[in-house]
């Protein structure tokens, strides 16, 4: 009876140093030996797609530096959970890309590396960055913890054989808004007489979150106004924001814009209504040209967004992503390393290249890769035409809760019922008061 | 088990070797009963007997203790985290160090439950759409599952393959499923409209389901396709503990199929019944897969069920203290409704266990 004691005692015992051990081993494995671990987030159709593009240029980098990479592709919408975890808990990659939109969210954290002085140097200093593109890194009042690595751009997308079809000139740079909305109203035809059309002159993703804020944010800076003031205070609902709205629904209310458009959520189904002549014009940005070619589309141009007579002519964000070093990494110095050759012209035109987004180095523009028209055009607007989203920690909830309030007037819209300014005005005080709750 | 003063002060384990001894050997040192026999018959040493006494009380505590650890690991420890995070304001820029977030005491809670502010109105609206589409959801799922598996416990040929046909929508993931469903409902290629509107031409214009109120009627009859093979599963299961010759007097009394359903089948899986509407019901309150694949983060307001506005309360709007504390009303609200359910629809077969 002792010994059968005895050996229960022994066997609980062992159970517990058991698990307990289970639980610290973990930990011991993830400890890295000279290896980067790197997030990339899925620039290329599929996150697969991603990893052929990277990973000999990745091989690269460890022949030159003798430095291994393990590279992870984070699909997009889980990437800011990923990061936010990797914040709390201290585990994390050592080097990772973020939306530039979040730089100031993230930023705020303190949990990135600060690049500046002999970080910066290490990464070959601010002067090579496109100043555009550098202006939305972060908050000015802060060490930057981030630099540029993709640059993008909106751009109006056409189809050219639809505009000839229909005997409508092809957009050109400067046109008005109302000029695009005549056009989009010609290319609306009904080509069989049932009575309702079977192409349509636009098509927007009414129901992704991101690119309605983005909207927002680019035709308020048309009419002059800004979703925060100068002390950060929220400004949703101020006239200017109240008039883009309204005149981003009216796209959809006045029947121009393809109805079924309000469900899409990314950004490849518009890309196929343009492909397959549904639609005439879409609003993306630069990487829809990568989709537009696996789809095999060549024959569409790209002209600049347009902006309503008199406008500020602010034609998109300074869209992108940008790359950090984690500040817990135990190997800094190898982090910025790769950082310095992520951003080295050499790569800056390979990968850019491989995903149709734009150099964020001034020197790369000089490859003739860069040099066709469209990428011309892309690269005209981001530097000419474009303005950082608000470099705010805030920014990712405005995205949130103001995309959420004109998804919602989109879909009311599609689905028949009126949308007024008064309409608009009550779901932007409404995004206001949850961004003022929160804060 | 009969429980005497004497063993009432060590935890019993029955039907376990060490626990008898566990028992045993207090009385025997209380020297209340003669020895019970079998060992050697003479009187051991009572320091050894002591200290052997002292490991058996401890061997009960020892041999759950892993249990205890892990159940306070996976399940207490971060419920109570919870709780505390619904005290504070806990945003990305206090996520770094989570512990000294601001405490804010029942501020998340106030923002929460004031049903004149934007955030508390859409709580108290999502609560009733959530009742509402778990009523409904739980119903269908019921309805269905109890059909299908009146029809299965008849025997005919072919039946295996029903029963496992039947199982495809809870076997398959759910996001394969539910995708599935999502091109079904799409406004402009969708296969509803296309059998609505091209071939049927039952509808002039195209509708959409994936926007405004419709979206409700999408989440419901996605959830409850996912749902009724349990229902059917545990009804069946049920059906089938009811012996054939109940069913053989009621047709020679002459009852008629209804008659037999409302008067015997029913009351002979009440049991069943009532643990799978509760299960049901809870899954259902809880569903968050439906309307997050098929609308991802930001459902639209007619979809919006609970477990979808906590996760978008804290992970799209960062507001962590927020979402906690609609977590903690969450449960208030369904351990309520699961304490009141049990007590007036269980079965009330083992009281003291209760």
């Amino acid at each position: 009876m002792r010994y059968r004691t005895t050996s229960a005692v022994t066997a609980t015992a062992l159970l517990l140093v058991g698990s307990l051990t289970a639980c610290g081993g973990s930990d011991e494995a993830e400890a890295s030996g000279g290896t980067l671990t790197y997030w990339a987030t899925n620039m290329a159709p599929t996150p697969a797609d991603d990893e052929a593009v990277l990973t000999p240029e990745l091989e690269k980098f460890t022949e030159e530096t003798g430095i291994e990479v393990e590279l992870e592709v984070v699909p997009w919408d889980s990437l800011y959970n990923r990061i936010l975890t990797a914040v709390s808990s201290g585990e994390g990659p050592d080097v990772l890309n973020i939306g530039n939109t979040w730089s100031a969210s993230l930023q705020a954290t303190g949990s990135f590396l600060p690049l500046e002085g002999e970080a910066l140097e290490a990464i070959g200093g601010a002067e090579k960055f496109v100043p555009t593109a550098l202006a939305a890194t972060g908050s000015e009042d802060a060490p930057r913890t981030a630099v540029p690595l993709y640059g993008q751009s909106y751009g109006l997308f056409y189809n050219k054989a639809m505009f000839a079809e229909a005997g409508v000139p092809e957009p050109t740079d400067g046109w008005t808004w109302q000029q695009f909305l005549d056009a989009a109203t010609a290319l609306t035809r009904d080509e069989n007489g049932d009575g309702t059309p079977d192409q349509y002159g636009f098509a927007m993703t009414g129901g992704s979150v991101a690119n309605s804020a983005h909207a927002a944010f680019i035709l308020g800076r048309q009419e002059g106004g800004a979703l925060f003031d100068e002390s950060g205070a929220p400004t949703f609902e101020s006239e200017e924001q109240v008039a883009a709205v309204t005149r981003w629904v009216e796209l959809m209310t006045s029947g121009v814009t393809l109805p079924g458009s309000a469900e899409y959520t990314g950004d490849a189904e518009a890309d196929n209504d343009l492909a397959e002549g549904r639609v005439a014009m879409v609003m993306q940005q630069s990487g829809s040209r990568n989709a537009l070619n696996a789809l095999g589309f060549t024959e569409y141009g790209v002209a600049q967004v347009p902006v309503p007579e008199g406008g500020t002519p602010t034609q998109t964000m300074v869209a992108g992503i940008n790359i950090s070093v984690f500040n817990e990494s135990d190997q800094q110095e190898e982090a910025l390393q790769l950082v310095e050759f992520l951003t080295s012209d050499e790569q800056q035109v390979t990968l850019n290249k491989a995903y149709t987004t734009l150099p964020v180095v001034e020197a790369a523009y000089d490859d003739p890769a860069f040099n066709d028209e469209i990428s011309g055009t892309f690269a005209t607007i981001l530097a000419e035409h474009a303005e950082p989203m608000p470099q705010l920690p805030a920014e990712g909830q405005m995205e949130t809760l103001v995309g959420g309030a004109v998804v919602d007037l989109i879909s009311r819209a599609a689905t028949g019922q009126p949308v007024t300014d008064a309409d608009v005005r009550e779901a932007l005080a409404g995004a206001q008061e949850e961004m003022e709750a929160a804060s | 088990m009969a429980v005497t003063p004497a063993d009432s002060a060590v935890p019993a384990l029955p039907a376990d070797p060490a626990g008898l001894t566990a028992q045993d050997a207090p009385r025997r040192a209380a020297g209340s009963q003669p020895p019970a026999g079998g060992g050697p018959a003479g009187p051991a040493p009572v320091a050894a007997r002591s200290r052997s006494g002292r490991y058996l009380r401890l061997l009960p505590y020892l041999l759950v203790a892993p249990a205890v650890v892990f159940e306070l690991l996976v399940h207490v420890g971060p419920m109570l985290l919870g709780v505390w995070i619904s005290f504070v304001s806990l945003t990305q820029l206090t996520l770094r160090n989570w512990t000294t977030a601001p405490f804010v005491g029942l501020q998340n809670y106030r923002n929460g439950l004031d049903p004149s502010s934007s955030i508390g109105s859409e709580f108290f609206a999502t609560l009733g759409r959530t009742t509402v589409f778990t009523v409904l959801v739980v119903a269908i799922a019921w309805a269905i599952g109890m059909l299908a598996a009146v029809l299965l416990n008849s025997s005919f040929r072919g039946r295996a393959f029903f029963r496992t046909f039947f199982l495809v929508p809870f076997a398959l993931p759910a996001f394969v499923g539910i995708l599935g469903w999502k091109f079904i409902f799409a406004q402009e290629d969708g296969a509803l409209n296309r059998l609505l509107v091209d071939d049927l031409g039952v509808l002039d214009t195209r509708p959409f389901w994936l926007l405004g109120d419709n979206s409700f009627l999408v989440v419901v009859v996605v959830a409850a396709w996912r749902l009724w093979p349990f229902a059917f599963l545990m009804l069946l299961a049920a059906l089938q503990n009811i012996p054939g010759e109940v069913y053989e007097a009621a047709s020679l009394d002459g009852a008629s199929l209804w008659k037999q359903f409302t008067s015997l089948t029913l009351p002979l899986v009440r049991p069943a019944n009532a643990v799978v509407i509760l299960v049901m019901g809870l899954w259902t309150f809880n569903e968050f897969n439906a309307p997050f694949v098929l609308f991802g983060a930001q459902p639209p307001e007619p979809a919006l069920l609970l477990s979808n506005l906590i996760y978008s309360n804290s992970f799209v709007n960062f507001n962590f203290g927020l979402g906690a504390a609609t977590s903690v009303l969450l449960l208030l609200a369904l351990l309520g409704a699961s304490v009141f359910y049990v007590r007036l629809a269980m079965p009330k077969g083992g009281a003291q266990d209760a």
